[in-house]
């Protein structure tokens, strides 16, 4: 961390500008700190309720600092599933980041190393989203920016775990508080913010359709990877190659 | 330590690895094999319809509704719009229907 605080002192073209454009990333990350809070806070309720302890549950939004794969990851605690299955349905659900980082890595490759190894571990989604537009605005993408951005959302989404998960437990009947069905809702919103990419409908129905068959038949937790691979599959068949290409 | 604690190690390490790990590896290509990208970019709806589907096979008809209520309220709104409505929706019935 030292090389960081050390960096934004050396550039003496910066210096007058490094604490403006921190504040100008902490602007467009205050929006997405705001929009994320609910998550955060029914994570923390939702781990405590699935087992955790305050300390794990605070751990995991500080070391994986990922919505999405830390509800799977204790829905599926929830479930008595094997450690190394929920490890890698983790795994499954983040592997999305490849995507982002692969894409990102022009727009910071300016990066010192110690400060690329920090922005890879806050680069979520909006992180990446914000990133993109600040490039294609042709402003220029400064660590100090990013850091500006991403500092907002983590030290949050940490502290909303530990809030989540002291006060969560308040709620004693959680059938009548619905909160068997938050999670597939909370869920849903994630699938259907991915619905403008190509053959969207075709990959849900597949990944819908076989991953009910598999929960009914093998049972869970393989109806996640069986089900997203026959997703990935029918996407794999029925894009056109020319038009991939075309993109590309 | 406890097994929570090493899942939640082994599950952040492994998110590290896919936050810096397509640039590490996509670094050393020119370009990635159109069907290669075609397969990632179905990854989320793929991983996260699963996640939803059988939760919805399961469900309370309150639960269903819930689920559509919410599914058309993301075509106009924000996932936290959303969210927020599929919750109204379910808590509301649940209490009342």
């Amino acid at each position: 961390m030292d090389e960081h605080i050390h960096q934004r002192q050396a550039g003496p073209a910066d210096a007058g500008t490094a604490r403006s454009q921190f504040w100008e990333g902490f602007a467009k990350g205050l929006p997405i700190m705001v929009a994320s809070a609910p998550f955060g806070l029914l994570f923390g309720a939702l781990a405590i309720d699935n087992g955790f302890s305050l300390f794990e549950t605070v751990l995991m939004s500080a070391a994986i600092f990922g919505g999405a794969s830390q509800m799977v990851g204790i829905e599926l605690f929830g479930q008595n599933i094997p450690a190394w299955l929920i490890v890698f349905s983790i795994f499954a659900v983040n592997f999305r980041h490849v995507l982002y980082s692969a894409a990102v890595g022009r727009r910071i490759s300016h990066f010192k190393p110690l400060q690329s190894l920090l922005s890879y571990f806050v680069l979520t989604d909006p992180q990446y989203a914000e990133t993109e537009k600040r490039a294609e605005s042709g402003r220029p993408v400064t660590f100090i920016w990013y850091l500006g951005v991403a500092t907002p959302i983590y030290v949050m989404w940490v502290l909303e775990a530990g809030v989540g998960a002291l006060f969560g437990n308040l709620i004693s009947d959680t059938h009548a508080f619905g909160i068997d069905m938050l999670l597939p809702i909370y869920f849903l919103g994630l699938v259907m913010g991915f619905r403008k990419r190509d053959n969207w409908a075709a990959i849900v129905i597949a990944s819908a359709f076989v991953s009910i068959i598999a929960y009914k038949t093998i049972g869970s937790p393989w109806h996640v990877s069986i089900g997203a691979l026959a997703g990935i599959l029918v996407a794999v068949i029925v894009a056109k190659p020319e038009k991939s290409q075309e993109q590309h | 330590m406890s097994s929570i604690t090493w899942i939640i190690i082994a599950g952040a390490v492994l998110t590290y690895l896919t936050r810096i790990g397509g640039h590490l590896v996509l670094s050393r290509f020119e370009r990635i094999h159109p069907r290669v990208e075609v397969a990632l970019n179905a990854v989320p709806a793929a991983v996260l319809t699963t996640l939803v589907a059988p939760a919805a096979a399961e469900a309370d008809w309150r639960g269903l509704v819930a689920l559509g209520f919410a599914g058309l309220v993301a075509l106009r709104f924000n996932a936290l719009t959303m969210f927020l409505a599929g919750a109204a929706v379910i808590i509301l019935l649940r209490q009342f229907a």
